[in-house]
Protein backbone atom coordinates (compact mmCIF):
# COMPACT_ATOMS: atom_id res chain seq x y z
CA UNK A 1 0.00 0.00 0.00
CA UNK A 2 1.74 3.69 -1.03
CA UNK A 3 1.47 6.50 1.28
CA UNK A 4 -1.18 8.37 -0.57
CA UNK A 5 -3.76 5.42 -0.34
CA UNK A 6 -2.60 4.99 3.50
CA UNK A 7 -3.62 8.89 4.01
CA UNK A 8 -6.35 8.31 2.03
CA UNK A 9 -7.81 5.48 4.39
CA UNK A 10 -6.83 7.12 7.47
CA UNK A 11 -8.63 10.67 6.70
CA UNK A 12 -11.76 8.39 4.96
CA UNK A 13 -11.79 6.85 8.52
CA UNK A 14 -11.32 10.13 10.66
CA UNK A 15 -14.37 11.24 8.57
CA UNK A 16 -16.56 8.59 8.90
CA UNK A 17 -16.09 8.48 12.62
CA UNK A 18 -16.27 11.98 13.25
CA UNK A 19 -19.53 12.29 11.02
CA UNK A 20 -20.91 9.26 13.53
CA UNK A 21 -19.89 10.78 16.83
CA UNK A 22 -21.36 13.95 15.77
CA UNK A 23 -24.64 12.23 15.59
CA UNK A 24 -24.05 9.70 18.70
CA UNK A 25 -22.81 13.02 21.16
CA UNK A 26 -25.00 14.17 23.76
CA UNK A 27 -23.60 17.60 24.10
CA UNK A 28 -24.22 19.88 20.99
CA UNK A 29 -20.58 21.06 21.97
CA UNK A 30 -18.91 17.57 20.98
CA UNK A 31 -21.31 16.90 18.24
CA UNK A 32 -20.11 20.45 17.14
CA UNK A 33 -16.12 19.26 17.77
CA UNK A 34 -16.83 16.21 15.43
CA UNK A 35 -18.45 18.21 12.82
CA UNK A 36 -15.05 20.10 13.00
CA UNK A 37 -12.96 16.72 12.52
CA UNK A 38 -14.95 16.26 9.62
CA UNK A 39 -14.22 19.75 8.21
CA UNK A 40 -10.39 18.99 8.50
CA UNK A 41 -10.32 15.66 7.42
CA UNK A 42 -12.56 16.24 4.25
CA UNK A 43 -9.66 19.08 3.38
CA UNK A 44 -6.99 16.42 3.94
CA UNK A 45 -9.08 14.35 1.41
CA UNK A 46 -8.81 17.58 -0.90
CA UNK A 47 -5.16 18.18 -0.42
CA UNK A 48 -4.39 14.82 -1.35
CA UNK A 49 -6.15 14.90 -4.37
CA UNK A 50 -4.00 18.15 -5.32
CA UNK A 51 -6.42 21.01 -4.47
CA UNK A 52 -4.81 22.91 -2.53
CA UNK A 53 -6.93 26.09 -2.72
CA UNK A 54 -10.34 24.18 -1.74
CA UNK A 55 -8.25 22.65 0.94
CA UNK A 56 -7.27 25.66 2.75
CA UNK A 57 -10.75 27.57 1.64
CA UNK A 58 -12.77 23.87 2.97
CA UNK A 59 -10.61 24.92 6.66
CA UNK A 60 -10.82 28.53 6.61
CA UNK A 61 -14.99 29.08 5.98
CA UNK A 62 -16.06 25.73 7.00
CA UNK A 63 -13.57 24.84 9.89
CA UNK A 64 -13.00 28.07 10.81
CA UNK A 65 -15.83 30.89 10.34
CA UNK A 66 -18.94 28.46 10.19
CA UNK A 67 -18.14 26.42 12.72
CA UNK A 68 -16.66 29.30 15.11
CA UNK A 69 -20.35 30.80 14.77
CA UNK A 70 -22.22 27.32 15.64
CA UNK A 71 -19.54 26.99 18.89
CA UNK A 72 -20.39 30.65 19.78
CA UNK A 73 -24.12 30.00 19.43
CA UNK A 74 -24.27 27.26 21.41
CA UNK A 75 -21.94 28.88 23.97
CA UNK A 76 -24.08 31.66 24.27
CA UNK A 77 -27.57 29.98 24.56
CA UNK A 78 -25.65 27.41 26.83
CA UNK A 79 -27.44 24.34 25.53
CA UNK A 80 -27.39 21.58 27.72
CA UNK A 81 -27.05 17.84 27.27
CA UNK A 82 -29.88 17.17 24.64
CA UNK A 83 -32.37 14.16 26.25
CA UNK A 84 -32.67 11.02 24.37
CA UNK A 85 -36.52 9.95 22.75
CA UNK A 86 -36.42 6.31 21.85
CA UNK A 87 -36.59 6.24 17.84
CA UNK A 88 -39.75 6.94 16.39
CA UNK A 89 -41.95 4.54 14.42
CA UNK A 90 -41.47 6.03 10.88
CA UNK A 91 -37.71 5.73 11.58
CA UNK A 92 -37.53 2.74 12.89
CA UNK A 93 -39.66 0.92 10.38
CA UNK A 94 -38.49 2.91 7.12
CA UNK A 95 -35.22 4.58 7.79
CA UNK A 96 -33.17 1.98 8.57
CA UNK A 97 -33.84 -0.36 6.04
CA UNK A 98 -33.85 2.83 3.61
CA UNK A 99 -30.25 3.47 4.95
CA UNK A 100 -29.09 0.04 4.47
CA UNK A 101 -30.22 0.12 0.73
CA UNK A 102 -28.84 3.19 -0.06
CA UNK A 103 -25.46 1.86 1.66
CA UNK A 104 -25.59 -0.87 -0.51
CA UNK A 105 -26.27 0.96 -4.00
CA UNK A 106 -23.61 3.12 -3.21
CA UNK A 107 -21.20 0.03 -2.29
CA UNK A 108 -21.97 -1.64 -5.60
CA UNK A 109 -21.76 1.34 -7.93
CA UNK A 110 -17.92 1.86 -5.91
CA UNK A 111 -17.73 -1.62 -6.80
CA UNK A 112 -18.91 -1.78 -10.78
CA UNK A 113 -16.43 1.60 -11.76
CA UNK A 114 -13.58 0.70 -13.35
CA UNK A 115 -11.53 2.59 -11.73
CA UNK A 116 -11.21 1.98 -7.95
CA UNK A 117 -9.75 3.80 -5.17
CA UNK A 118 -7.09 5.16 -7.14
CA UNK A 119 -9.24 8.06 -8.42
CA UNK A 120 -9.75 9.48 -5.28
CA UNK A 121 -5.83 9.59 -4.55
CA UNK A 122 -4.31 10.82 -7.50
CA UNK A 123 -1.99 13.62 -6.44
CA UNK A 124 -1.92 15.07 -9.88
CA UNK A 125 -2.41 18.17 -9.75
CA UNK A 126 -6.71 18.77 -10.57
CA UNK A 127 -7.00 22.53 -9.77
CA UNK A 128 -4.62 24.84 -9.17
CA UNK A 129 -4.98 28.46 -8.09
CA UNK A 130 -4.73 30.10 -11.00
CA UNK A 131 -7.52 27.19 -12.60
CA UNK A 132 -9.98 28.10 -10.01
CA UNK A 133 -9.35 31.90 -10.32
CA UNK A 134 -9.76 31.80 -14.33
CA UNK A 135 -13.25 29.53 -13.71
CA UNK A 136 -14.89 31.89 -11.13
CA UNK A 137 -13.50 35.17 -12.91
CA UNK A 138 -13.66 34.91 -16.37
CA UNK A 139 -15.29 31.78 -17.31
CA UNK A 140 -18.53 32.01 -15.13
CA UNK A 141 -17.83 35.82 -13.92
CA UNK A 142 -21.48 36.29 -13.98
CA UNK A 143 -23.21 33.34 -12.47
CA UNK A 144 -20.25 33.68 -9.88
CA UNK A 145 -21.27 37.65 -9.10
CA UNK A 146 -24.99 36.84 -9.40
CA UNK A 147 -24.98 34.21 -6.49
CA UNK A 148 -22.56 36.78 -4.49
CA UNK A 149 -25.54 38.87 -4.57
CA UNK A 150 -27.55 36.88 -3.58
CA UNK A 151 -25.64 35.85 -0.69
CA UNK A 152 -25.49 39.63 0.04
CA UNK A 153 -29.49 40.19 -0.26
CA UNK A 154 -29.53 36.90 2.51
CA UNK A 155 -27.34 38.85 4.71
CA UNK A 156 -28.97 41.91 4.82
CA UNK A 157 -32.80 39.71 5.07
CA UNK A 158 -31.16 38.39 8.11
CA UNK A 159 -30.49 41.72 9.72
CA UNK A 160 -33.57 43.11 8.79
CA UNK A 161 -35.27 40.07 10.33
CA UNK A 162 -33.41 40.17 13.45
CA UNK A 163 -34.04 43.92 14.00
CA UNK A 164 -37.41 43.40 13.26
CA UNK A 165 -37.81 41.30 16.42
CA UNK A 166 -35.81 43.62 18.34
CA UNK A 167 -38.33 46.75 17.59
CA UNK A 168 -41.34 44.38 18.18
CA UNK A 169 -40.31 43.48 21.90
CA UNK A 170 -39.48 47.25 21.98
CA UNK A 171 -42.65 48.14 21.58
CA UNK B 1 22.30 1.28 7.71
CA UNK B 2 23.95 3.37 4.83
CA UNK B 3 21.33 2.27 2.75
CA UNK B 4 18.59 3.18 5.20
CA UNK B 5 19.86 6.86 5.59
CA UNK B 6 20.34 7.69 2.21
CA UNK B 7 17.23 6.13 1.31
CA UNK B 8 15.33 7.85 3.68
CA UNK B 9 17.45 11.18 3.91
CA UNK B 10 14.59 13.77 3.50
CA UNK B 11 12.51 12.29 6.23
CA UNK B 12 15.41 12.12 8.85
CA UNK B 13 16.06 15.74 7.56
CA UNK B 14 12.69 16.98 8.04
CA UNK B 15 12.61 15.41 11.49
CA UNK B 16 15.76 17.00 12.75
CA UNK B 17 14.74 20.17 11.57
CA UNK B 18 11.44 20.08 13.25
CA UNK B 19 13.21 19.19 16.31
CA UNK B 20 15.77 22.25 15.97
CA UNK B 21 13.17 24.43 15.22
CA UNK B 22 10.96 23.22 18.33
CA UNK B 23 13.77 23.52 20.41
CA UNK B 24 14.59 27.54 19.37
CA UNK B 25 11.08 28.18 19.25
CA UNK B 26 10.48 27.27 22.30
CA UNK B 27 13.74 28.57 23.98
CA UNK B 28 12.78 31.98 22.14
CA UNK B 29 9.45 32.16 24.03
CA UNK B 30 11.02 31.41 27.39
CA UNK B 31 13.46 34.55 26.56
CA UNK B 32 10.79 36.51 25.44
CA UNK B 33 8.97 36.25 28.87
CA UNK B 34 12.45 37.70 29.99
CA UNK B 35 12.35 40.43 27.42
CA UNK B 36 8.92 41.67 28.20
CA UNK B 37 9.25 41.70 31.77
CA UNK B 38 12.63 43.86 31.33
CA UNK B 39 11.10 46.00 28.74
CA UNK B 40 7.66 46.71 30.77
CA UNK B 41 9.39 47.06 33.61
CA UNK B 42 12.15 49.59 32.35
CA UNK B 43 8.91 51.90 30.85
CA UNK B 44 7.46 51.52 34.14
CA UNK B 45 10.46 52.68 35.81
CA UNK B 46 11.26 49.28 37.41
CA UNK B 47 13.89 47.13 37.42
CA UNK B 48 12.23 43.86 36.33
CA UNK B 49 13.52 40.44 36.78
CA UNK B 50 17.15 40.68 38.86
CA UNK B 51 17.48 37.94 41.29
CA UNK B 52 17.44 34.58 39.63
CA UNK B 53 20.77 34.91 37.98
CA UNK B 54 22.53 38.14 36.11
CA UNK B 55 20.37 40.56 35.17
CA UNK B 56 17.71 37.91 36.02
CA UNK B 57 18.24 35.78 32.84
CA UNK B 58 17.59 32.28 34.46
CA UNK B 59 13.99 33.61 35.02
CA UNK B 60 12.85 31.90 32.28
CA UNK B 61 14.34 28.64 33.66
CA UNK B 62 12.78 28.96 36.94
CA UNK B 63 9.62 30.21 35.81
CA UNK B 64 9.87 26.57 33.32
CA UNK B 65 10.48 24.61 36.77
CA UNK B 66 7.83 26.03 38.75
CA UNK B 67 4.84 25.13 35.78
CA UNK B 68 5.94 21.82 35.71
CA UNK B 69 6.35 20.73 39.43
CA UNK B 70 2.84 23.13 40.32
CA UNK B 71 -0.25 20.91 41.64
CA UNK B 72 -2.57 20.61 38.37
CA UNK B 73 -6.04 20.75 40.52
CA UNK B 74 -8.79 20.32 37.63
CA UNK B 75 -12.18 22.22 38.86
CA UNK B 76 -15.19 20.38 39.77
CA UNK B 77 -18.09 20.11 36.51
CA UNK B 78 -15.55 20.83 33.85
CA UNK B 79 -16.14 19.16 30.38
CA UNK B 80 -12.92 16.91 31.03
CA UNK B 81 -12.57 16.12 26.94
CA UNK B 82 -12.71 19.78 26.16
CA UNK B 83 -10.60 20.99 29.31
CA UNK B 84 -8.20 18.88 28.42
CA UNK B 85 -8.26 19.46 24.45
CA UNK B 86 -8.27 22.89 24.19
CA UNK B 87 -4.63 23.92 25.56
CA UNK B 88 -3.54 21.36 23.45
CA UNK B 89 -4.90 22.58 20.42
CA UNK B 90 -3.73 26.00 21.07
CA UNK B 91 -0.58 25.15 21.40
CA UNK B 92 -0.23 22.64 18.68
CA UNK B 93 -1.72 25.15 16.02
CA UNK B 94 0.64 27.73 17.15
CA UNK B 95 3.43 25.33 16.71
CA UNK B 96 2.23 24.43 13.41
CA UNK B 97 2.33 27.88 11.89
CA UNK B 98 5.73 28.48 12.86
CA UNK B 99 6.49 25.56 10.39
CA UNK B 100 5.44 27.38 7.22
CA UNK B 101 7.70 29.74 7.65
CA UNK B 102 10.70 30.16 5.56
CA UNK B 103 13.24 31.48 7.47
CA UNK B 104 16.10 32.35 4.61
CA UNK B 105 16.46 32.12 0.72
CA UNK B 106 18.09 29.26 -0.90
CA UNK B 107 18.52 26.19 0.34
CA UNK B 108 22.00 25.77 1.77
CA UNK B 109 24.13 22.12 0.79
CA UNK B 110 24.82 20.20 3.70
CA UNK B 111 26.25 16.36 3.52
CA UNK B 112 25.62 17.13 -0.45
CA UNK B 113 22.09 17.95 0.51
CA UNK B 114 19.98 20.75 -0.32
CA UNK B 115 18.33 21.71 2.82
CA UNK B 116 15.80 24.42 2.94
CA UNK B 117 15.52 26.48 6.19
CA UNK B 118 12.30 26.14 7.14
CA UNK B 119 9.80 23.13 7.07
CA UNK B 120 7.23 23.15 4.43
CA UNK B 121 7.39 25.31 1.60
CA UNK B 122 4.09 25.45 0.74
CA UNK B 123 2.30 27.07 -2.28
CA UNK B 124 -0.32 28.09 -0.60
CA UNK B 125 1.81 28.91 2.25
CA UNK B 126 -0.01 31.95 3.46
CA UNK B 127 -3.65 30.61 2.98
CA UNK B 128 -2.46 27.37 5.27
CA UNK B 129 -1.01 30.03 7.68
CA UNK B 130 -5.00 31.81 7.98
CA UNK B 131 -6.31 28.46 7.77
CA UNK B 132 -4.85 27.66 11.11
CA UNK B 133 -5.38 30.76 12.34
CA UNK B 134 -9.05 30.16 11.77
CA UNK B 135 -8.68 26.79 13.69
CA UNK B 136 -7.15 28.60 16.43
CA UNK B 137 -10.70 30.32 17.87
CA UNK B 138 -11.27 27.06 19.54
CA UNK B 139 -8.02 27.15 21.58
CA UNK B 140 -9.71 30.14 23.59
CA UNK B 141 -13.55 29.44 23.33
CA UNK B 142 -13.30 25.86 23.80
CA UNK B 143 -10.92 26.32 27.20
CA UNK B 144 -13.15 29.57 28.06
CA UNK B 145 -16.57 27.23 28.38
CA UNK B 146 -15.19 23.83 29.37
CA UNK B 147 -14.08 25.40 32.66
CA UNK B 148 -17.64 25.36 33.76
CA UNK B 149 -17.10 29.18 35.55
CA UNK B 150 -18.58 32.43 34.44
CA UNK B 151 -15.16 34.29 33.76
CA UNK B 152 -13.85 32.40 31.29
CA UNK B 153 -17.43 31.66 29.39
CA UNK B 154 -17.42 35.63 29.12
CA UNK B 155 -13.62 35.52 27.50
CA UNK B 156 -14.24 32.96 25.44
CA UNK B 157 -17.26 34.45 24.22
CA UNK B 158 -15.60 37.59 23.75
CA UNK B 159 -12.43 36.22 21.92
CA UNK B 160 -14.44 33.97 19.81
CA UNK B 161 -16.34 36.72 18.51
CA UNK B 162 -13.42 39.27 18.48
CA UNK B 163 -11.29 36.71 16.29
CA UNK B 164 -13.86 35.97 13.84
CA UNK B 165 -14.56 39.66 13.67
CA UNK B 166 -10.66 40.90 13.40
CA UNK B 167 -9.78 37.49 10.39
CA UNK B 168 -11.84 39.35 8.01
CA UNK B 169 -9.37 42.36 8.63
CA UNK B 170 -6.53 39.95 8.54
CA UNK B 171 -7.26 38.50 5.00
CA UNK B 172 -8.37 41.46 3.29
CA UNK B 173 -5.32 43.42 4.27
CA UNK B 174 -3.08 40.82 2.55
CA UNK B 175 -4.90 40.56 -0.89
CA UNK B 176 -2.77 43.98 -1.82
CA UNK B 177 0.81 41.87 -1.23
CA UNK B 178 -1.02 39.18 -2.67
CA UNK B 179 -1.85 41.00 -6.15
CA UNK B 180 1.57 42.61 -6.36
CA UNK B 181 3.93 39.25 -5.87
CA UNK B 182 1.04 37.23 -7.76
CA UNK B 183 1.55 34.06 -5.57
CA UNK B 184 0.60 32.90 -2.08
CA UNK B 185 3.72 31.25 -1.25
CA UNK B 186 5.86 32.81 1.26
CA UNK B 187 9.29 32.41 -0.59
CA UNK B 188 7.82 34.03 -3.89
CA UNK B 189 5.97 36.80 -1.98
CA UNK B 190 9.88 37.85 -0.66
CA UNK B 191 11.72 36.91 -3.89
CA UNK B 192 9.19 39.54 -5.41
CA UNK B 193 10.29 42.35 -3.53
CA UNK B 194 13.93 41.96 -3.96
CA UNK B 195 15.36 44.95 -6.15
CA UNK B 196 19.41 44.58 -6.47
CA UNK B 197 19.40 48.68 -7.38
CA UNK B 198 17.21 49.97 -5.15
CA UNK B 199 17.38 47.94 -1.66
CA UNK B 200 14.67 48.52 0.57
CA UNK B 201 12.61 51.28 -1.72
CA UNK B 202 10.88 47.81 -3.34
CA UNK B 203 9.46 46.30 -0.41
CA UNK B 204 6.24 45.93 -0.15
CA UNK B 205 5.48 48.69 2.95
CA UNK B 206 5.43 51.26 0.61
CA UNK B 207 2.79 50.60 -2.13
CA UNK B 208 0.71 48.57 0.85
CA UNK B 209 1.54 51.38 3.97
CA UNK B 210 -1.91 50.56 4.92
CA UNK B 211 -2.70 46.93 4.12
CA UNK B 212 0.57 46.95 6.95
CA UNK B 213 -1.29 49.21 9.25
CA UNK B 214 -4.34 46.93 9.14
CA UNK B 215 -2.43 43.36 8.97
CA UNK B 216 -0.63 44.54 12.27
CA UNK B 217 -3.64 45.85 13.72
CA UNK B 218 -5.62 42.79 12.85
CA UNK B 219 -3.07 40.41 14.12
CA UNK B 220 -2.48 41.95 17.23
CA UNK B 221 -6.30 41.52 17.74
CA UNK B 222 -5.71 37.87 16.35
CA UNK B 223 -2.93 37.29 19.56
CA UNK B 224 -5.05 38.96 22.00
CA UNK B 225 -2.27 41.01 23.00
CA UNK B 226 -2.79 44.44 24.18
CA UNK B 227 -4.70 46.55 23.76
CA UNK B 228 -7.00 44.00 22.24
CA UNK B 229 -6.53 41.56 25.44
CA UNK B 230 -10.23 41.50 26.42
CA UNK B 231 -10.31 38.00 26.29
CA UNK B 232 -8.35 38.07 29.48
CA UNK B 233 -8.58 41.16 30.54
CA UNK B 234 -7.74 40.67 34.08
CA UNK B 235 -9.02 43.97 35.97
CA UNK B 236 -12.62 42.54 34.24
CA UNK B 237 -12.66 38.93 34.15
CA UNK B 238 -10.04 37.92 36.06
CA UNK B 239 -7.66 35.99 33.90
CA UNK B 240 -10.13 35.47 31.47
CA UNK B 241 -10.45 32.15 29.24
CA UNK B 242 -7.63 30.69 31.38
CA UNK B 243 -8.53 31.35 34.67
CA UNK B 244 -9.53 28.14 35.64
CA UNK B 245 -6.12 26.32 34.44
CA UNK B 246 -3.34 26.30 36.26
CA UNK B 247 0.59 24.60 36.09
CA UNK B 248 1.69 23.11 32.50
CA UNK B 249 -2.07 23.52 31.05
CA UNK B 250 -1.55 27.15 31.58
CA UNK B 251 1.88 27.82 30.34
CA UNK B 252 0.68 25.71 27.02
CA UNK B 253 -1.57 28.45 26.75
CA UNK B 254 1.51 30.96 27.66
CA UNK B 255 3.48 29.49 24.69
CA UNK B 256 1.16 29.41 22.24
CA UNK B 257 0.82 33.51 22.23
CA UNK B 258 4.06 34.02 22.32
CA UNK B 259 4.42 31.56 19.25
CA UNK B 260 1.85 33.06 17.88
CA UNK B 261 3.36 36.60 18.03
CA UNK B 262 6.81 35.05 16.91
CA UNK B 263 4.70 34.31 13.63
CA UNK B 264 2.76 37.39 13.06
CA UNK B 265 6.17 39.29 13.34
CA UNK B 266 7.55 36.80 10.86
CA UNK B 267 4.65 37.31 8.70
CA UNK B 268 4.97 40.95 9.09
CA UNK B 269 8.68 40.87 7.96
CA UNK B 270 7.86 38.42 5.06
CA UNK B 271 4.80 40.04 3.09
CA UNK B 272 5.86 43.97 4.05
CA UNK B 273 9.32 44.79 5.17
CA UNK B 274 11.31 41.72 2.30
CA UNK B 275 11.77 38.96 4.70
CA UNK B 276 15.16 38.04 4.69
CA UNK B 277 16.49 40.72 1.97
CA UNK B 278 18.87 43.46 3.02
CA UNK B 279 17.54 46.62 3.12
CA UNK B 280 20.53 48.00 0.95
CA UNK B 281 21.47 48.01 -2.45
CA UNK B 282 23.53 44.40 -3.29
CA UNK B 283 26.82 46.98 -4.75
CA UNK B 284 27.19 47.81 -0.72
CA UNK B 285 29.02 44.55 0.31
CA UNK B 286 30.43 46.45 3.34
CA UNK B 287 26.67 46.21 4.95
CA UNK B 288 27.76 42.48 4.71
CA UNK B 289 29.71 43.13 7.86
CA UNK B 290 27.13 44.73 9.76
CA UNK B 291 26.69 41.68 11.96
CA UNK B 292 30.21 41.50 13.26
CA UNK B 293 29.54 45.14 13.73
CA UNK B 294 27.09 44.61 16.03
CA UNK B 295 28.08 40.78 17.39
CA UNK B 296 31.67 42.41 18.47
CA UNK B 297 31.15 46.01 20.33
CA UNK B 298 27.71 44.23 22.10
CA UNK B 299 30.14 41.37 23.07
CA UNK B 300 32.60 43.88 24.33
CA UNK B 301 30.31 45.55 26.32
CA UNK B 302 28.46 42.61 27.84
CA UNK B 303 32.17 41.13 29.02
CA UNK B 304 33.17 44.58 30.01
CA UNK B 305 29.77 44.78 32.30
CA UNK B 306 30.12 40.95 33.62
CA UNK B 307 33.29 41.90 35.00
CA UNK B 308 32.39 44.66 37.57
CA UNK B 309 28.39 42.62 38.37
CA UNK B 310 27.97 42.14 42.03
CA UNK B 311 27.30 38.39 42.56
CA UNK B 312 30.59 35.74 41.48
CA UNK B 313 28.09 33.62 39.46
CA UNK B 314 27.30 36.74 37.37
CA UNK B 315 31.08 37.60 36.96
CA UNK B 316 31.55 34.21 35.35
CA UNK B 317 28.86 34.34 33.31
CA UNK B 318 28.25 37.75 31.42
CA UNK B 319 32.38 37.78 30.71
CA UNK B 320 31.30 34.11 28.93
CA UNK B 321 28.80 35.14 26.81
CA UNK B 322 30.51 38.34 25.87
CA UNK B 323 33.23 36.60 24.64
CA UNK B 324 31.37 34.06 22.62
CA UNK B 325 29.35 36.79 21.32
CA UNK B 326 32.77 38.47 20.15
CA UNK B 327 34.18 35.48 18.70
CA UNK B 328 31.67 34.88 16.57
CA UNK B 329 31.62 38.45 15.13
CA UNK B 330 35.20 37.43 14.34
CA UNK B 331 35.07 34.19 13.03
CA UNK B 332 32.09 35.79 10.73
CA UNK B 333 35.20 38.39 9.19
CA UNK B 334 37.26 35.71 8.78
CA UNK B 335 35.01 33.31 6.92
CA UNK B 336 33.51 35.14 4.19
CA UNK B 337 31.64 32.07 3.00
CA UNK B 338 29.61 31.76 6.44
CA UNK B 339 29.08 35.50 6.70
CA UNK B 340 27.48 35.11 3.29
CA UNK B 341 25.00 32.35 4.54
CA UNK B 342 24.29 34.48 7.87
CA UNK B 343 23.10 37.58 5.58
CA UNK B 344 19.71 36.31 5.69
CA UNK B 345 18.64 34.70 8.62
CA UNK B 346 20.52 38.00 10.23
CA UNK B 347 18.09 40.60 8.53
CA UNK B 348 14.73 38.07 8.91
CA UNK B 349 15.94 37.74 12.78
CA UNK B 350 16.48 41.52 12.99
CA UNK B 351 13.29 42.65 11.52
CA UNK B 352 11.47 39.80 13.57
CA UNK B 353 13.03 41.41 17.13
CA UNK B 354 11.65 44.82 15.99
CA UNK B 355 8.27 43.76 15.43
CA UNK B 356 8.75 41.81 18.68
CA UNK B 357 9.64 44.81 20.38
CA UNK B 358 6.93 47.02 19.00
CA UNK B 359 4.49 44.23 20.74
CA UNK B 360 5.96 44.56 23.92
CA UNK B 361 6.55 48.56 23.46
CA UNK B 362 2.37 48.05 22.99
CA UNK B 363 1.68 46.52 25.77
CA UNK B 364 3.83 49.06 27.77
CA UNK B 365 2.18 52.09 26.60
CA UNK B 366 -1.43 51.80 25.31
CA UNK B 367 -4.73 51.11 27.45
CA UNK B 368 -6.71 47.96 26.75
CA UNK B 369 -9.81 49.09 23.99
CA UNK B 370 -13.55 49.05 25.76
CA UNK B 371 -15.63 45.80 24.31
CA UNK B 372 -17.98 48.40 22.03
CA UNK B 373 -15.02 50.15 20.72
CA UNK B 374 -13.19 47.08 19.70
CA UNK B 375 -16.17 45.60 17.91
CA UNK B 376 -16.78 49.20 15.93
CA UNK B 377 -12.89 49.70 15.23
CA UNK B 378 -12.52 46.23 13.40
CA UNK B 379 -15.96 46.48 11.82
CA UNK B 380 -16.23 50.42 10.94
CA UNK B 381 -12.75 51.63 10.49
CA UNK B 382 -10.53 48.39 9.97
CA UNK B 383 -12.11 46.10 7.34
CA UNK B 384 -13.82 48.66 5.08
CA UNK B 385 -10.25 50.48 5.41
CA UNK B 386 -8.50 47.00 4.43
CA UNK B 387 -11.40 46.69 1.54
CA UNK B 388 -10.62 49.71 0.43
CA UNK B 389 -7.05 49.12 0.04
CA UNK B 390 -7.63 45.90 -2.16
CA UNK B 391 -9.43 47.68 -4.30
CA UNK B 392 -6.79 50.56 -4.83
CA UNK B 393 -4.37 48.33 -5.26
CA UNK B 394 -6.12 46.17 -7.98
CA UNK B 395 -6.95 49.26 -10.14
CA UNK B 396 -3.39 50.59 -9.99
CA UNK B 397 -2.25 47.38 -10.90
CA UNK B 398 -4.82 47.07 -13.78
CA UNK B 399 -4.32 50.40 -14.90
CA UNK B 400 -0.29 49.80 -14.84
CA UNK B 401 -0.74 46.41 -16.77
CA UNK B 402 -2.25 48.65 -19.29
CA UNK B 403 0.02 51.53 -19.86
CA UNK B 404 2.88 49.04 -20.50
CA UNK B 405 0.63 46.65 -22.93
Amino acid sequence: MTAPVLIFFVLAALAILGAISLIVQRHPIHSALSLIVVMVALAGLYLLMGAEFVAAVQIIVYGGAIMVLFVFVIMLLNAGVEERTRLSKLATIGGIPLALAFTMVIAAAIARSADTVQAATQTAAVAPTKAVANLLFQDFVYPFELTSFLILVAILGAIVLAQREKERERA
Amino acid sequence: MSDFLTQHADTLITLVKIALLLFIVLTVNAYLTWFERKVVAHIQSRWGPHRVGPHGLLQPLADGAKFLLKEDPTPAGVDKLTYYLAPLMALALALTSIAIIPFGPDPIRIFGRDVYLGIADLNIGILALFAITALSVYGVALAGWSSNSKYPLLGGLRSSAQMVSYELALTMSVVGVLLLSGSFSLRDIVNAQASPRLGFLGWNIFPQILGFLCFFIAAVAETNRVPFDLPEAESELVAGFHTEYASFKFAMFFIAEYTSMITVSCLCSIMFFGGWLSPFPASWTFTHYLPSFILIPFGLWVIWDGIRYETVFGRIVLPGIGTVMAVVGVILIALPSVNEFIQGPFWFLSKIFVFLFVYVWMRGTLPRFRYDQLMAFGWKLLLPVSLANAVITATAIAFLAKGNG
